[in-house]
């Protein structure tokens, strides 16, 4: 519409600059113009919230790689520095290290909203693999983060995780050997640990520009997962939705600075306060909480399949866990997005999340340890159970109900929905027919 | 809300005026003065970080320099914070040809007891940093250039210091800094720490 | 729908919050099997915060028992100014300790009395030396002991008060001790503690309880120095944050409010 000879529709400096580089005219129609769906409820603070997290994240991480030697020698001699020595250096390190966790929370959220709501489906497939892309490369991050203290849960960690690769047939040795740039987990891959978790949250930075561009191309879905048909059924984006999304910004920094200045080492482990000792292996070795589902499910192939050994399928199932994910829009067969309308998935769905809370509780517990003494039911069972059922919803229930499920009459409209009706029975269509 | 609705709806832009309006200006301000004090409040901690760090200030404190290995004409270098600082036990003539130069010829005036100790006149303590660009200036050791003027010479961009330390020749704007120190006893000079009667 | 969802939202968020604002300094629930008593701590709560007078206590429990085994490298002696200590007593208790060096002149290792800027010394010159002194086991670094055992300084509390006659069936090796707290049981450390083992300045009776209680602090305040100062701002940033999204809440309501929704 606009041509990039309209003259801009700012003046003086402003104008001049916006002639040249139309950053202001971007922000004018992606932030403030941009018309978003006027039924948002709070699950669409947490995109806003992810973002928030990713600059403090950065922040933090800048200053505190100011004070941090990656050297094994001096690791973690430096970081207790920053705790003790370094100028509010405690309150920089407790703020980077509960959030990895907020991030991975509202993350998590943000996910579940979206499947929640059918958010994924077409035309928002490309915008949704650009999340899991965005998942993949912050569990990335983490993870190399995590080794930076070199405590014992660093070293043990960063040794069982790169330990993933060997299970690769043929060259998975030397993948591992490359990996660590030694014979084992050592100051050399300290070194590089460190330096990809400087350059990493850069490239999240440049991919979060890519799915927010994704997302003003097609807009926003809603809860009630209809597209918006005319003006009367969205809203500008600011001042509304900067608004709710402030407030919900606010609320969320509450629980935080909870954890920074109240519990800062609640979700951490006692172990990362050892040095690192090559020597001695914790009685278990646990990751954070953000990776035990996936940490579940690898520990729970601890079988052959066909050709596959347990190594190698354990492996190929926490990486395929990521890989379903990312299928969600193409497995998914219903015509209708949000569960609101949806009877039946909608139990799968919140099935999905206990089942993933389970294998939370598996990843976090010892494989043999029974889970109620007497009982004869180990955590392995229960994996045994849970793993199998992530991989079942997305390959078998989200086919098959998208096919057999009768979803509910979906609304005209969004204006129509949410306002309140004006005598009379709320109008509805059938269920639209499958899309071409 | 149904009635703001009906009050205002879509000529809300501006032509509203009276209590709506001021509580809806006062809360947006309110808003926003609490979002940027909180936001500059929180930019401290991270530039605060960046200050010297407990250890190194602890690490940066007084030094003692035994003098007794120091003969006339002879000069030490200590470490300071980091830095050399030069500590020279000026002969006669030296103290003498420092007294005698008269302030007019100075680039930055300054007379020589100004920038020792009474009663230790013979001890010239200053920090050893060119004050032209930071380099270390020559004339601590024996058989190095010490300039026009006798005191030091700095290589980097040729400035001239004399036995009281001050800079006569080049492009440095400063005499050397005298750092702050005190004698503990005749022969033993504490760097890093003001003494009571400090010039 | 939209108070549901908000009700929801701060529900959710309220069962996030809970269990960290209840959760305790440094802990974590043990996967040992061995329960933990919890104690009452002066740091407990939200406004909780060290007593200079424990923590001195503790201090001399560091310095007359611990301290021959275990190390504090991380701590300065001038860090001692928290427990209440002024810059005399703190020059005067560095200069009880002589920390390695070299001779300036000659570039000779030698020893000399500690700085207010210096780190505890070690006991032992390296791990191979602790190792060798100690029957083959490696008395670990107490700097952030508190903070490295689940159950924080519960668990150092339980260990050292922990010293009980081994129950029958235990066959306990020579050169080793029982102990009820102790993952597994079986330590290696000798109970450090007895009544009356340092003689308290302050004329609080010694007793292993109480000895232990002040050393248990006296780590606790080793591990998080930065206890007190972190609470004091928490409070202030919380309740920051509380009037700013009254305020977000307000400016959203309003915002909302020309819009039928």
């Amino acid at each position: 519409m606009s041509g990039p000879s309209q003259p801009s529709q700012f003046t003086g400096a402003v104008g001049w600059i916006d002639r040249r580089l139309p950053v202001f005219s971007y922000l004018e129609k992606e932030y403030r113009q941009f018309p978003a769906p006027r039924n948002f409820n709070y699950f669409w603070n947490f995109g806003a919230i992810a973002t928030v997290m990713l600059v403090v994240m950065m922040a933090t991480g800048i200053v505190l790689a100011m004070q941090y030697t990656p050297h094994v020698d001096m690791a973690f001699n430096s970081v207790e520095r920053i705790m003790r020595d370094v100028n509010n250096g405690w309150l920089l390190r407790y703020l980077h290290m509960n959030g990895a966790s907020m991030f991975f929370i509202a993350v998590y959220i943000h996910i579940f909203r979206g499947l929640w709501y059918g958010s994924y489906k077409q035309p928002r497939e490309l915008l949704w693999i650009l999340g899991v892309v965005l998942l993949v490369l912050m569990m990335a991050t983490a993870f190399m983060g995590y080794v930076l203290p070199w405590g014992q849960m660093s070293f043990w960690g960063a040794k069982v995780i790169t330990n993933l690769f060997s299970a690769i047939p043929l060259v998975g040795d030397s993948i591992t050997t490359w990996l660590w740039g030694g014979f084992t987990v050592d100051n050399p891959t300290l070194n590089r640990f460190f330096s990809l978790h400087y350059l990493l949250p850069f490239v999240i930075f440049g991919v979060v520009i890519l799915h927010v561009i994704a997302l003003h191309v097609v807009g926003s879905n809603n809860p009630l997962g209809i597209d918006p048909k005319s003006p009367r059924d969205t809203v500008p984006f600011h001042p509304y939705y900067t608004a709710k999304d402030s407030f919900g910004i606010v609320v969320f920094l509450i629980v935080y600075a909870a954890f920074v200045f109240f519990a800062p080492n609640f979700m951490g482990h006692p172990d990362n306060y050892i040095p690192a000792d090559p020597l001695l292996t914790p009685a278990h070795i646990v990751p954070e909480w953000y990776f035990l589902p996936f940490y579940a499910i690898l520990r729970s192939v601890d079988f052959d399949i066909w050709f596959i050994d347990a190594k190698l399928g354990g492996v190929l199932a926490m990486f395929g866990a990521l890989v379903v994910l990312a299928l969600a829009p193409w497995l998914d067969r219903s015509p209708v997005r949000s569960c609101r309308f949806r009877p039946v998935y909608r139990w799968f769905l919140v099935l999905l999340v206990i089942d993933l809370i389970a294998l939370g509780y598996v990843g976090a517990n010892a494989p043999d340890d029974e889970i109620l003494s007497g009982l004869g039911i180990t955590w392995l069972d229960l994996g045994h159970i849970a793993m199998p059922w992530y991989f079942i919803h997305f390959l078998v229930v989200m086919p098959l109900v998208g096919k057999f499920e009768r979803p509910l009459p979906l609304p005209l409209s969004i204006r129509d929905a949410v306002l309140p009706t004006r005598g009379g029975a709320p109008m509805t269509t059938a269920a639209p027919s499958k899309q071409a | 809300m149904a009635e703001t609705a009906g009050a205002h709806g879509a000529g809300s832009q501006g032509g509203d005026h009276g209590d709506e309006a001021t509580r809806r200006d006062f809360l947006y301000l309110t808003a926003g003065a609490f979002t940027v004090i909180g936001g500059a409040v929180a930019i401290w901690p991270f530039i605060n970080s960046m200050n010297p760090s407990a250890d190194v200030l602890a690490a940066g404190g007084p030094v003692d320099v035994d003098l007794t290995p120091l003969e006339e004409g002879q000069a030490i270098t200590v470490m300071w914070r980091g830095e050399p600082m030069f500590v020279r036990y000026r002969t006669q003539a030296e103290i003498e040809a420092a007294r005698e130069t008269p302030l007019d010829d100075l680039i930055d005036p300054q007379t020589d007891e100004e920038r020792v100790k009474p009663g230790h006149e013979q001890y010239l303590v200053v920090r050893g940093i060119c004050t032209h660009l930071g380099c270390v200036p020559l004339g601590q050791r024996q058989g190095d250039e010490r300039g026009e003027y006798g005191g030091w010479y700095c290589p980097c961009h040729g400035s001239h210091y004399d036995t009281s330390g001050r800079i006569r020749r080049g492009p440095a704007p400063m005499n050397l800094i005298v750092p702050p120190y005190t004698f503990a006893d005749d022969k033993t000079v504490v760097i890093g720490e003001e003494g009571e009667a400090a010039a | 729908m939209k108070r549901i969802t908000l009700a929801a939202v701060a529900a959710a968020l309220a069962l996030a919050a809970g269990p960290a604002m209840a959760a305790e300094e440094g802990q974590q629930a043990s996967g040992h099997g061995v329960e933990i008593a919890a104690q009452d701590w002066s740091w407990d709560g939200i406004f909780g915060g060290f007593d200079q007078q424990q923590l001195q206590r503790g201090y001399y429990v560091y310095e007359q028992v611990c301290a021959s085994c275990h190390s504090l490298e991380l701590v300065a002696f001038r860090n001692l100014h928290d427990l209440g200590f002024n810059d005399e007593q703190v020059q005067a208790i560095a200069s009880n300790w002589t920390v390695p060096d070299l001779d300036q002149e000659t570039g000779q290792a030698i020893t000399r009395p500690a700085l207010p800027a210096d780190r505890f010394p070690s006991p032992f010159p390296n791990p191979i030396a602790a190792r060798f002194a100690n029957n083959g086991a490696l008395p670990p670094d107490l700097s952030v002991i508190a903070k490295a055992r689940a159950d924080g300084a519960d668990y150092l509390y339980a260990l050292l008060t922990g010293y009980v006659d081994a129950p029958q069936g235990v066959d306990v090796p020579v050169g080793k001790y029982y102990n009820a707290a102790f993952p597994g049981h079986i330590i290696s450390m000798p109970p450090p503690l007895s009544d009356g083992r340092v003689e308290y300045i302050d004329g609080t009776p010694a007793t292993v309880d109480q000895l232990a209680r002040d050393v248990s602090a006296f780590l606790m305040w080793a591990a998080e120095p930065a206890l007190v100062e972190r609470k004091e701002l928490g409070v202030k940033v919380i309740l920051f944050l509380i009037v700013l999204a009254g305020i977000t809440y307000a400016v959203k309501r309003k915002v909302w409010s020309d819009v039928e929704h």
